[in-house]
């Protein structure tokens, strides 16, 4: 089932619906049983390298409500990136540029209701993301079950460093939720989302081979996406839960690809968590990918991302509990640390220097300290 | 006609599904001690889901589904 | 042809209001319960006073914030004939035990840890209070816990007080 522009109007017809499923939905059975998050300020530290990439920088979450109605979160993160990828060495040197991501945004309570309304910015020195997001959940019977709805609209602006280069493109996404709780150890949850680009959607600083020399990309000006994943969480007597999590993707460019992720959440001792997961990857390259044309296409891609790959990846963590108390102005403090190996295996992408497969392994870490208040 | 009818019967399930007065959630407000349970939350820290999946979306053709709402950068 | 099409929904839509089993008006279930004072309580012993019933968990987020002020409801009452009883849900009695008397609770806390009487009083909502008079009849039921709903129980409490 492809989802393209013509069937946007469908699409609405059935958020229209789904909505007024909502407006029902909310005026009866009230169980009053829906709570906004708690409030709480995260302070991290991430840190990523591999392929010649390394970005690392602060981020912060603070998220504050009145326990009644309202609830409001905002959020910044850097990136700071030096970068000698693989794309960048064949062509140019290495570069290295700071990304600024602000968010800001609001949750509303109204009985079985939450309402949220946020928006999101990125910005670094060739490019320029903002975007505007809307969701609602719903809880029904009894809290059992929760009914998720959401759309997003963006704008980005695609420039060059180096020239007057300026292009934009504009994203739309539509999301819908459904988690269920099965027992009371057990909890489901499906989600689909469809997300529409149109406009300038290369990098303008990649380009393709076509018989070894290199042309510019070209790409389609249009890419329409549909993904669909099922998550389950359940509780085990020996203090501990199982996450199983997948997703199926397909869009427009031709690219199939299907996640995978299984982890183990165990408490040691008290209160502290051990966290393990393993994660799978794999796609099948976009319909105008080629590591190296043997001619000239209407649409050439050269981009790794979208060539046939795999990636393994093995993630642990530890949630250190610091404190708990009901007095005091912090009423909760935990401190975890994650560390994580990816590695990535290209099958129609080769190395520029030697021509083998591409292939290389990723750290990432990240440190939080959360407070809770 | 036709479709004012299928809206009364959609509507009219989801008021049954939700409302009967004689359907019982099975699992009772005072059974969801553990899954009030941090570890049984699918985004038990934000932040950090949040950056891994930034990590993820930047270097995969996937992206869409997850538990976050994610905004667009131009990360090679 | 236009009612035709309406009457299902109709007659759905009064199949769709909820009923709790128990009811304003009924008598108070009676139940025994060991409590944090070290001997059992038993609800029927206590008629002549006004009661608030209130279930509670650990791990329920608005019951923690409410129990300051059903302590501080039970302090300004409890010597003109009214009582809080806190039944706690969770499993782990010193938890509950522990969490109350940080909490700053007084009034008696009651274990209900096989949620034998949460049953009992089909709680649809956490935390549950109700508000129990002289007779041992329930007059009030106050589902959830939003900040504000202290107000409404002080006034419920002293028109019960009167009567």
């Amino acid at each position: 089932m492809m989802f393209d522009q013509m069937q946007f109007k469908t699409t609405n017809t059935t958020i229209c619906i789904g909505l007024l499923f909502f407006v029902l939905l909310s005026i009866i059975n009230i169980a009053n049983a829906a709570v906004l998050a708690e409030d709480r300020a995260d302070i991290m530290t991430h840190y990523y390298s591999g392929g010649g990439v390394t970005a690392q920088g602060p981020a912060l979450l603070v998220r504050k409500g009145n326990d009644e109605s309202y609830s409001i979160f905002a959020g910044y993160y850097v990136d700071n990136v030096t970068s000698a990828s693989i794309d960048v060495e064949a062509q140019a040197s290495e570069y290295s540029e700071t990304r600024d991501e602000m968010s800001l945004g609001i949750d509303y309570l109204y009985n079985d209701t939450i309402t949220t309304f946020s928006y999101n910015t990125s910005e670094e020195s060739d490019y320029l993301s903002d975007s505007v997001n809307l969701d609602m959940s719903q809880e029904f019977f009894g809290g059992m079950t929760t009914f998720n709805i959401g759309y997003s609209t963006a704008t980005d602006t695609v420039k060059r460093s180096d020239n007057d280069f300026s292009e934009e493109l504009d994203r739309y996404r539509y999301r819908l939720g459904l988690s269920q709780i099965l027992t009371k150890n057990w909890i489901t949850s499906l989600n689909y989302e469809a997300i529409a680009e149109k406009g300038f959607l290369n990098n303008p600083y990649r380009s393709a081979r076509v018989l070894g020399a290199y042309v510019p990309e070209r790409y389609p000006s249009t890419r329409t996406s549909e993904a669909y994943s099922l998550r389950s969480l359940t509780y085990f007597d020996w203090r501990g839960s199982i996450k199983f999590d997948y997703r199926f993707f397909t869009d427009t460019w031709g690219i199939q690809g299907d996640t995978i992720e299984l982890g183990v959440n165990k408490y040691l001792g008290e209160k502290n968590i051990l966290e393990v997961s393993y994660r799978l990857y794999s796609q099948n390259k976009a319909s105008f990918y080629s590591d190296n044309f043997s001619a000239e296409m209407v649409y050439m891609a050269r981009d790794k991302e979208l060539s046939t790959f795999n990636d393994t990846t093995i993630k642990a963590k530890y949630t250190y509990h610091m404190f708990e108390k009901d007095s005091g102005f912090f009423s909760k403090g935990t401190v975890s640390g994650s560390v994580a190996l990816i590695e990535f295996e290209y099958d129609d992408y080769t190395h520029y220097q030697t021509g083998e497969n591409y292939s290389y392994t990723a750290t990432v870490a990240q440190i939080l300290l959360s407070l809770w208040f | 006609m036709k479709l004012l009818y299928k809206i009364n019967i959609f509507i009219g399930l989801c008021l049954i599904l939700s409302g009967c007065s004689s359907w019982e959630p099975w699992v009772q407000p005072y059974e969801r001690e553990i899954l009030a349970d941090p570890i049984m939350s699918f985004t038990r820290e934000p932040s950090t889901e949040n950056h891994f999946a930034h990590v993820y979306e930047v270097r995969e053709g996937s992206r869409g589904a997850g538990s976050t709402v994610g905004g667009g950068c131009g990360c090679n | 042809m236009k009612l035709k099409s309406i009457f299902p929904l109709i007659l759905l839509i009064s199949l769709s209001f909820p009923a709790y089993a128990v009811k304003v008006g009924q008598t108070a279930p009676d139940f025994t319960l060991s409590s944090s004072a070290k001997h059992n309580i038993r609800l029927a012993e206590l008629r002549g006073q006004v009661i608030m019933l209130n279930f509670w968990a650990t791990w329920c987020n608005p019951c923690r914030v409410e129990l300051p002020h059903l302590q501080k409801l039970y302090s300004q009452y409890k010597d003109i004939g009214f009582t809080v009883l806190g039944v706690n849900i969770d499993k782990n009695k010193t938890k509950a035990s522990k969490m109350a008397r940080d909490l700053g609770a007084q009034f008696p806390i009651l274990f209900d840890n096989t949620q034998k009487i949460s049953k009992l009083y089909s709680i649809k909502a956490m935390p549950m209070t109700l508000l129990i008079d002289r007779d041992g009849k329930i007059r009030h039921l106050f589902p959830g816990y939003k900040p504000g709903y202290e107000i409404k129980y002080a006034e419920t409490i002293r028109k019960l007080l009167r009567e």
